[in-house]
């Protein structure tokens, strides 16, 4: 699947199907940070994703 | 995983909570949590002019989207503070949530450009000054949004400090015991003096996650991009910190915020030393003699018990 990924901009492509919370493991990333959108979707850790899928993981912590 | 309250599928769990939502339950808990805050630390009433500091970002805009679809009377101010491409698209993403939503509500956005006041942008001022950006940007946004508010006849000030940004504010001032600071930590505070607007942090039981959800839920179009001048700031720091705590315990931001709030509004009891409670709480235990609170002490009673039991 291809994940778009912020901070900075890039993407990378990650072998599925995978869940959303090992998806975030695999790419170090705290589930507490980020958001996982599936499309237009926000999706829960659980949610199975597929190698058809396109990802965005947002980064949801600004410097306040 | 299903939504704990309509059972269809949930979009986001809430580990703190120990709750998940679909998109329609979370938006009413959201706005829930917010109407709460208002309520309990009596921010405005329905009557009331509230004059919001947006900024692009997702918490101001999801701020002032949830003012109005509780049905308060909210404005907002933009600053542009003249930071290149980045001003500008926050400048757009401002203009567009107001255009497309907000005037639907009858609501009005105003727009402050330091450049235009100040001839040069937040970068350049930092500069000229020799002082921090953060810093030059932090005094320019409190003193145009007071101003505003004030000169406007708004009867409060709402920015969207949440959780996350009161949590790692307490966090910084306990680290460095900036006790003068702690005062200015609650979601309500009051025009103290002549000048002064009243200031509210209505998003206060909120998570920075929990508002970017929503403003992804509910189509709010905000610019995600990190301010540049924000990069490596100590508060990104305690947020990661206290991000990696709150994974591992689920709850502790909250417990850590709201707990200093409770003991802000909770009357000082009178000084009490350590000597004089020890000496009003504690007692000889009836076995040992040593002090405890209980009649027989923690030590004999663990004791006795390793006595009686059977050996594995």
């Amino acid at each position: 699947m291809i994940v778009q990924l912020s901070h900075p901009q890039r993407q990378v492509e990650i072998k599925g199907p995978k869940r959303t919370k090992d998806l975030l493991r695999e790419l170090n990333l705290v589930v507490e940070a980020h958001l996982v959108i599936r499309g237009d979707d926000l999706v829960t850790e659980d949610e199975m994703l597929a190698d058809a899928d396109q990802i965005e993981i947002r980064p949801v912590i600004s410097g306040g | 995983m299903n939504c704990g309250k309509c059972k269809t599928k949930a979009v986001i769990s809430l580990p703190r909570h120990n709750a998940a939502f679909c998109k329609g339950c979370f938006t009413a808990f959201v706005h829930e949590q917010v109407a709460r805050a208002i309520k309990s630390f009596k921010m405005f009433t329905p009557e009331d002019r509230i004059l919001v500091a947006v900024s692009g970002g997702k918490d101001s805009l999801a701020l002032w989207h949830i003012l109005l679809k509780l049905g308060y009377r909210a404005d907002a101010l933009y600053v542009n503070l003249g930071i290149g491409s980045y001003s500008e698209e926050s400048h757009r993403k401002v203009r567009h949530y107001a255009d497309q939503v907000a005037a639907a509500h009858g609501a009005t956005l105003l727009v402050h450009v330091v450049e235009q006041e100040a001839g040069a942008g937040i970068r350049e001022l930092a500069t000229l000054l020799h002082r921090p950006t953060c810093s030059t940007c932090g005094t320019i946004k409190r003193y145009q949004f007071n101003r505003a508010a004030v000169e406007q006849n708004y009867d409060v000030m709402a920015t969207g400090h949440n959780l996350d940004d009161e949590a790692a504010r307490l966090l910084g001032n306990v680290l460095h015991w900036q006790e003068e600071y702690l005062d200015k930590q609650s979601p309500t505070l009051p025009a103290s003096v002549e000048g002064f607007a009243k200031k509210v942090k209505p998003l206060c039981r909120l998570s920075e996650r929990e508002i970017a959800a929503y403003a992804v839920v509910n189509r709010i179009d905000y610019i995600v991009e990190e301010c540049p001048m924000a990069k490596g700031s100590k508060m990104l720091l305690y947020k990661e910190v206290l991000n990696r705590l709150e994974t591992e315990s689920p709850g502790t931001k909250q417990r850590f915020y709201w707990g200093f709030l409770d003991k802000q509004t909770k009357p000082e009891s009178a000084a009490e030393t350590m000597t004089e409670k020890d000496q009003r709480t504690l007692a000889p235990c009836q076995s040992c003699g040593q002090p405890t609170t209980a009649g027989t002490c923690s030590y004999c009673k663990m004791m006795a018990k390793a006595k009686t039991a059977a050996p594995r």
